[in-house]
């Protein structure tokens, strides 16, 4: 047994060419909203969360929110990499890296300024952020003055390019390569060698160290054998969950995202009510003759809930591919934020993820089914001799 | 003529408005045997459309029964009355309520939706259903493009693609110019003596009801008059109905 076709509820929708325009246009730019401030708070999350491993532990002055006010002398980073839970590379030696972190303030491309993380690695640094990939260029030579610069900052800052010569103050290094972290926190950085920037702004040690441990236990042991040894006051964070507690930054987005959205739709579910409540009463004869053909309440409540939920999946879809274009054409550029941790520019990119475009979809489907189940409802329960009674 | 097809006994349906209670039919007993062709007549407000509303199976009475076929009819639940519609009965209306965005055949295919038929059975009861009412060559087309005399008799198309025992009809000519009032009820003549449908149609036009076989007069919610028209009546709108089916 069949129920009331599709196609009855699909041409209905096109005979009522104006108000189901309209209605699909609200629903659309509702989604396309919606996607467009979860896309930002996506490419922020990114930054952050897919910033940073499990088994890497930062280690930090203990008390410290962030790298920048951290301090490690030079003598505790034997004592830390020696640690137990501390993984060895091939030369037995710690897959660790003592790194400094100094903020710069840096001419921008589009004129004013603003603070860049500039970091100190050693070697071992970049085997720790497995993500990150020399773009152009080359790597950097230790005590020769000369940085790598991500692919991000270098679209936004002056003189960042492969061959140009970066100043601040007195300082001066040449640009040597680019490199892409894939959207982790390290697209937003300048690197160098941590020994010649020790030299160059005249520290006598380093903001962290970075270690790998081989698994969860070890790197248990690590973190506890830090915490215990009196000596050296230092604490270690797992380092995706440092990076998980700076996206404090995307959570206010995400929920402003999601606020916004969910109002809107909200709106955009009172469109759909209304626009089914016209289909409905201006087709309470036709309804009631189908009831009385034999069609049950059911069937007539899942036809209306369907045209409903059709016509905002016809929004929501239109609202996806308005979002694409949306952060396509007019969101492209990489954007910048402050990092209220740090103080320095975030650097993220829009990110319009399939998932989010699933959301949106299913959101705009919700929108559809709440939106149509009380005309429908009217649809199912009217009486049949009542409504055959209607005129028009 | 058979056995009774329609038992009505002692239906009373009341309507409450605030305090006040309408009476619209006062202790109705009926009896409309199989194969006949009942004619409902009265003043308007009379009840003619509440009881046969009532026989139809889409309203119940508040007090009384009615029987159609092996049906309690006043006693079913929703769904089960739908179903029984669904099978037995045939509508037609005033207003020949075809669903606009579906064509002449998709309308007439609609109560098959709701069989166990497959599509090309269907597609068979359709052709055949709109061949009877002379219509094979409209199939295609949508209520808006044919005329209210072909309106309706896509309505009549629809009533019978199921094979239902009755036909109840409100009004049937009530919208049409003569003619196509003529055409109307030459084919539930037709229906009436050469499918052996049992037909009732509720009418204001006397020429439409001395065509059927029985003329009941219902006035303020009471059985008025009942009256059997002659066998004759029948042969003349047989005879009709073959000079406009030449014409077609
Ligand atoms: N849902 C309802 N609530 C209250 N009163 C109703 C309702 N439906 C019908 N009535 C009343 O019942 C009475 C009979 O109505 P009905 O439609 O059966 O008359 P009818 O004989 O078909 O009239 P007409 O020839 O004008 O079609 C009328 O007075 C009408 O106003
Ligand atoms: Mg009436």
């Amino acid at each position: 047994m069949l129920g009331i076709p599709l196609k009855y509820n699909v041409r209905n929708l096109f005979v009522r060419k104006v108000t189901t325009s309209l209605t699909v246009a609200g629903i659309a730019l509702v989604v396309m909203v919606f996607l467009c401030v979860m896309a930002l708070g996506e490419g922020l999350t990114r930054v952050f969360t897919a910033s940073g491993s499990d088994r890497n532990v930062l280690v930090l002055r203990q008390n410290s929110q962030s790298e920048l006010q951290s301090g490690i002398t030079r003598d505790q980073v034997p004592l830390v990499e020696t640690l137990p839970g501390v993984e060895k590379d091939a030369d037995g030696k710690p897959l660790a890296s003592a790194e400094l972190v100094v903020v710069l303030n840096l001419e921008k491309r589009e004129g004013g300024s603003s603070n860049v993380t500039i970091r100190g690695v050693e070697e071992k640094g970049w085997k720790l952020r497995p993500g990150i990939r020399l773009t152009e260029g080359r790597m950097f030579s230790p005590g020769a003055s000369e940085v790598i610069v991500s692919d991000g900052v270098s679209r936004r800052f002056k003189d960042t390019n492969v061959g140009e010569e970066l100043h601040f103050g007195a300082y001066r290094w040449k640009v040597v390569g680019h490199f892409d972290a894939g959207g982790t926190a390290p697209d937003s950085e300048i690197w160098t060698d941590v020994e010649g920037m020790i030299n160059t702004f005249k520290r006598n040690g380093y903001s962290s160290v970075l270690a790998r441990t081989p698994d969860r236990a070890a790197r248990d042991l690590f973190v506890a054998g830090l915490s215990s040894d009196p000596r050296l006051a230092l604490e270690g964070k797992v380092e995706r969950t440092y990076y998980d507690e700076q996206t404090a930054t995307a959570a206010p987005i995400k929920f402003l995202g999601l606020f916004v959205g969910v109002v809107m739709a909200i709106g955009a579910c009172f469109g759909a009510m209304n626009t089914m409540y016209a289909a409905v009463s201006s087709r309470t004869r036709e309804i009631a003759t189908l009831r009385a053909l034999g069609f049950s309440r059911l069937s007539i409540l899942a036809s209306f809930i369907l045209e409903s939920v059709f016509l905002s999946l016809l929004g929501g879809l239109l609202g996806c591919v308005l979002g694409v274009l949306a952060v396509k054409l007019a969101l492209s550029g990489v954007t910048g934020t402050t990092n209220f941790a740090t103080f320095s520019e975030v650097v993220f990119a829009f990110r319009l993820t399939p998932a989010l475009l699933l959301t949106g979809v299913v959101f705009s489907l919700a929108m559809g089914f709440f939106g149509g189940l009380f005309p429908a409802g009217r649809a199912a329960f009217t009486k049949i001799t009542q409504a055959l009674r209607q005129v028009g | 003529m058979g056995k009774p097809l329609i038992r009505i006994e002692n239906v009373v349906k009341q309507y409450t408005r605030d305090t006040q209670v309408l009476t619209v039919l006062d202790g109705l007993s009926l009896e409309v045997e199989e194969g006949d062709f009942v004619a409902l007549m009265g003043p308007s407000g009379s009840g003619k459309t509440t009881l046969l509303n009532l026989v139809a199976g889409i309203d119940r009475p508040t007090s009384g029964t009615i029987h159609v076929g092996d049906a309690e009819v006043s006693s079913m639940s929703e769904g089960a009355l739908a179903r029984w519609r669904s099978q037995h009965v045939g509508f037609i209306f005033q207003l020949y309520n075809l669903v606009p965005v579906l064509t002449a055949f998709e309308n007439v295919e609609l109560p098959l939706l709701l069989t166990r038929l497959s599509k090309a059975d269907r597609r068979r009861q359709v052709e055949t259903a709109l061949g009877v009412v002379g219509l094979s060559d409209r199939m295609d087309h949508y209520p808006r493009q044919l005329s209210g005399g072909q309106e309706q008799r896509v309505a009549i198309a629809r009533a019978i693609a199921t094979d239902p025992t009755l036909l109840v009809a409100d009004e049937p000519t009530g919208d049409l110019d003569a003619r196509s009032g003529e055409e109307i009820l030459v084919l539930l003549e037709r229906l009436n003596h050469e499918f052996g449908k049992t037909v009732v149609m509720v009418t204001h036009d006397p020429k439409a009801a001395a065509r059927a076989h029985r003329l009941v007069h219902l006035d303020k919610g009471v059985l008025k008059e009942d009256v059997r028209a002659k066998e004759a009546a029948g042969s003349i709108g047989l005879a009709a109905a073959v000079e406009v089916s030449a014409g077609k």
